[in-house]
C-alpha cells in the first residue's frame, strides 16, 4: 500500500445507504474497516460478509454515537480488533424534518447530536492517534443541504450539516501539518431510504436527470482517503449531478 | 502511575519530542522557550498527549497556559505525577 501507515477505517451509520458503500469502497483500497452501526445488526453484517467475501477485512461495531461515552468504547474496541484508526467517516446522520415552527427542542437537538456533536466527538478522538502516526484522513458526510442550499423543512439538518463544514475547515486547518486530512463530502440527491420520500420535485432540477448512488458518493471518500490526496485538506467536495452549479 | 519516573527520565522524553517536532538539538535546554525554538501550540498538544499515553498524566489546556520553557513543563509533569 505504498508505505501507508497500518490501520484501520471507521465508518459511522455503515449497515446501509451511502455509508455501506463507503465501507466497501474502502476495504477494497485494503482497510480494515469498523462497520459502525446503531440497530440494523442484520444489515451491518451483512456489509462486513460482503466484505470479507471479497477477501477484505471488517467487523461490526454497535453504538449509538449521539452517546457522549460510545465513542471511547468504539475506537478501544477498533484499536484491539484492527489496529488503530486512521480512516474515520463521519457519515451517520438523521433527519427530523418539520417547517420550522413544528420543530420542537427534541428534533433539533437529536439532529445536531448525532449529525453535529457526534462528528466532533469522534474526531477528537481520532486525531491524537493519527497526530502522533503523521497520517490521518477523516471525512464528514455534509449535503448539499445547509452551507450551499435552503430545504425548506429541515432548518435543524442544514444547521447541523452547515457546522459540520466548518468544523471541517477549522480542524483541516489545525492539522494539516501532521499529515492529517479533513475534508467533506455533499451529496446531494443520492438513491438511499433516507431519500425515498424526497420527491420528483428536486430531481427535475438537477441537471443530470438522474439521482446519485451510493456508490458515487463513496468514490468520492475514496479519494480523499487515498494517498494521492495528500495535500487536499479543508474542502467540501460536492457531489450533486450539477444540482448548485 | 508510577512514581518511579525521574526528573530527567521526563526530561529527556521532552527533548526527544521537541526534536521530532523540528527543533534544532542545539536549541533544546532546560530554559529554551517554546517559541524560540518554534514549538507551537499544536506541538504542545502533541506534547500534552505524549505526556499522558506514556506518564498516565493528564494536562488539560489550562495547565499548560504560562508554560513557556521545558523546564516549566517538566515541572508541571513532576507535581502533577505528585
Amino acid at each position: 500500500m505504498n508505505g501507508r501507515p497500518d490501520g484501520c477505517a471507521l465508518v459511522t451509520g455503515a449497515s446501509r445507504g451511502i455509508g455501506a458503500a463507503i465501507a466497501k469502497a474502502l476495504a477494497s483500497e485494503g482497510w480494515p474497516v469498523g462497520v459502525n452501526y446503531r440497530s440494523d445488526a442484520d444489515s451491518a453484517e451483512a456489509v462486513v460478509k460482503e466484505i470479507v467475501d471479497a477477501g477484505g477485512r471488517a467487523v461490526a461495531v454497535q453504538a449509538d454515537i449521539s452517546d457522549a461515552d460510545a465513542a471511547d468504547a468504539l475506537f478501544k474496541r477498533l484499536e484491539d480488533e484492527l489496529g488503530p484508526v486512521l480512516v474515520l467517516v463521519n457519515n451517520a446522520g438523521v433527519r427530523a424534518d418539520g417547517l420550522s415552527p413544528q420543530i420542537d427542542d427534541d428534533d433539533w437537538q437529536k439532529v445536531i447530536d448525532t449529525n453535529l456533536s457526534a462528528a466532533f466527538r469522534l474526531t477528537r478522538r481520532a486525531l491524537r492517534p493519527m497526530i502522533r502516526g503523521r497520517f490521518g484522513r477523516v471525512v464528514n458526510i455534509a449535503s448539499i443541504v445547509g452551507a450551499e442550499r435552503a430545504n425548506p423543512g429541515q432548518a435543524n439538518y442544514a444547521a447541523s450539516k452547515a457546522g459540520l463544514v466548518a468544523m471541517t475547515k477549522t480542524v483541516a486547518a489545525e492539522v494539516a501539518r501532521r499529515g492529517v486530512t479533513v475534508n467533506a463530502v455533499a451529496p446531494g440527491l443520492i438513491e438511499t431510504d433516507m431519500t425515498e420520500d424526497i420527491g420528483d420535485g428536486l430531481l427535475q432540477l438537477v441537471p443530470a436527470r438522474r439521482p446519485g448512488t451510493p456508490d458515487e458518493v463513496a468514490a468520492c471518500v475514496r479519494f480523499l482517503v487515498s494517498q494521492d490526496a495528500g495535500y487536499v485538506t479543508g474542502v467540501c467536495l460536492t457531489v450533486d449531478g450539477g444540482l448548485t452549479a | 502511575m508510577s512514581t518511579t519516573v525521574t526528573r530527567e527520565e521526563i526530561e529527556q522524553r521532552v527533548f526527544k519530542a521537541l526534536e521530532e517536532f523540528g527543533a534544532e538539538p542545539d536549541q533544546i535546554n532546560p530554559d529554551a522557550e517554546f517559541e524560540s525554538m518554534d514549538v507551537d501550540s499544536l506541538d504542545l498538544v502533541e506534547l500534552a498527549q505524549i505526556v499522558e499515553d506514556e506518564y498516565g498524566v493528564q494536562l488539560k489546556g489550562e495547565d499548560m497556559e504560562g508554560v513557556k520553557t521545558v523546564r516549566q513543563a517538566v515541572d508541571l509533569v513532576m507535581s502533577k505525577l505528585g
